[in-house]
């Protein structure tokens, strides 16, 4: 489980969060939603230690991050995987060497646990043919799948997705956001998914916050977003034509 | 002047990160031989031909500028040898290098800076300056004092070969040159300064290159900035080392 607790973070003069608050679940997709500009991702840098907050506190399963010793930091960051927007895959390696990089710089494990592990992580995200081929040698989709699975070679107690449906096509997105809901499930870690997708949102959103100029604006899952009386978040959520349309079959 | 300050200070802090906190001895291993390969075997060709040309040059420099018979001439191979060893090999070589192997290492961190390699590796736990510098440094020590050796074999071979083949003098006379007055002192002041010179090539370019912010023309500047600054930074300690071990 990971707590946050008035969490603000300020660069210069310009306060980017205010006070936020939130309790992510594990085994549940927490999704983490606003508008572009709104502070999400910087929240999200703020959870994985890359940004230090300004003040306020990030507990991991109790744990206060924010005041976590060198030592005490680096036992939880290895138990968090995170799928950045671009994928982030190591370009001088292999598909099959990215996902098997976290198994050799964290474990004592020999040659063959190491490939059969990297050969579950693959197949687990449909992607066991590709294992030889380099980043660029593959599609944005591909790429995502090898990033979630070097992510979860280390089995993490904490997933962290970044706009993980951005640059892909609606089937590829749905194709994303199954696997990052089974994986939740199957290994009931506590996912956070920072997205402005609104599929994601009907589709996984177990818990959703909505970010707005920096405050947490609402707070609920995918049944209840539909159908909030927030004009702010309606007008988000339901900002296409074709979303429009449809609002009233919700 | 606040800003060359801060820089100095976050280049510091830089290194200092990069020499704590390695990752498993057989990794690091791993690292340094592909560093070794990538930095080192990468740049033999070219710094073969460079000192090879340098040295028939500076061999036929001397000998088309000895007129008086009072000097002998075997200066010509005296002449090359020294000017190889305690300038061109070392000093060239280096400015060489920090074009080649300088804008590599700041292009090769930068892009991994802005397509998020480095904060995926930070995320998981590892001391990103460690495992992407570290290796670099250590490369570069090893290898630039090997290739200055190679070349300073090449540059004395290069003036033999361009006296001999023009006919300037007979090789017995460069060869008697350049045996004559060997001080070993001063080959050990050319490895000396080959192994400041990579340590700062590989430190001030993976510097330039970590701290890029922003896309591909930023790499790119980055790469430049790293050239140029490993450049001059190279200069200003071949004057300070000469000044401190040759006077």
């Amino acid at each position: 489980m990971i707590e946050i607790k008035n969490l603000n973070k300020v660069f210069g003069d310009r306060q980017v969060l205010y006070d936020i608050n939130a309790v992510f679940e594990p085994g549940k997709c927490n999704l983490i939603i606003g508008q572009s500009g709104s502070g999400k991702t910087v929240l999200m840098k703020c959870l994985v230690g890359l940004l230090e907050p300004t003040s306020g506190s990030i507990l991991y399963s109790g744990v206060d991050f924010t005041k976590a010793s060198e030592n005490e930091r680096k036992k939880i960051r290895q138990e968090i995987g995170m799928v950045f927007q671009g994928g982030a895959l190591f370009d001088s390696m292999t598909c099959e060497e990215n996902v098997a990089f976290p198994l050799r710089m964290f474990t004592n494990w020999n040659k063959a646990q190491i490939t059969e592990r990297v050969k579950f992580c693959l197949e687990r995200v449909n992607l066991s043919h590709a294992h030889k081929l380099y980043p660029s040698e593959i599609s944005g989709g591909m790429k995502k799948r090898v990033a979630i699975a070097r992510a979860i070679a280390l089995n993490p107690k904490y997933l962290f997705f970044d706009e993980p449906n951005s640059g892909l096509d609606p089937q590829t997105g749905i194709v994303i956001d199954q696997l990052i809901q089974e994986i939740t499930r199957e290994f009931n870690t506590t996912t956070i998914v920072n997205t402005h997708d609104m599929n994601s949102v009907v589709e996984i959103g177990d818990k959703i916050i909505y970010i707005r100029k920096g405050y947490k604006h609402w707070e609920g899952d995918s049944t209840t977003i539909v159908k909030s009386n927030n004009q702010e978040l309606i007008d988000f959520i339901f900002a296409t034509k074709l979303l429009k349309r449809v609002q009233h079959t919700f | 002047m606040l800003k060359y300050l801060e820089n100095f200070g976050k280049y510091c802090l830089l290194i200092i990160r990069s020499f704590s906190k390695s990752p498993k001895a057989s990794v690091m291993r791993e690292l340094i031989v592909r560093e070794l390969d990538n930095l080192g075997i990468g740049s033999l060709y070219i710094v073969s031909i460079i000192s090879f040309f340098m040295g028939a040059v500076a061999a036929i420099q001397l000998a088309a500028n000895i007129d008086s018979p009072l000097i002998p001439m075997s200066t010509v191979g005296y002449g090359t040898r020294e000017t190889i060893i305690l300038e061109f090999s070392p000093t060239v070589i280096a400015l060489i290098l920090a074009g080649k192997v300088g804008s590599n290492i700041a292009s090769e961190i930068g892009t991994m800076r802005v397509t998020e390699q480095i904060d995926a590796l930070e995320i998981m736990g590892v001391n990103s300056a460690n495992y992407l510098i570290f290796p670099k440094i250590i490369a570069s020590l090893i290898i630039n004092p090997i290739l200055t050796v190679i070349s300073m074999i090449l540059g004395v071979y290069g003036g033999y070969l361009a006296c001999t083949t023009t006919g300037l003098i007979d090789g017995t006379t460069y060869l008697y040159g350049a045996t004559m007055d060997f001080k070993t002192f001063h080959f050990i002041y050319a490895l000396i300064k080959s192994a400041v010179f990579a340590f700062v090539i590989a430190s001030v370019s993976s510097f330039r290159g970590y701290y890029v912010e922003g896309g591909s023309q930023e790499v790119g500047k980055a790469s430049t900035k790293a050239v140029v600054n490993s450049s001059i930074s190279i200069l200003l300690w071949n004057f300070i080392l000469t000044r401190l071990l040759l006077l």
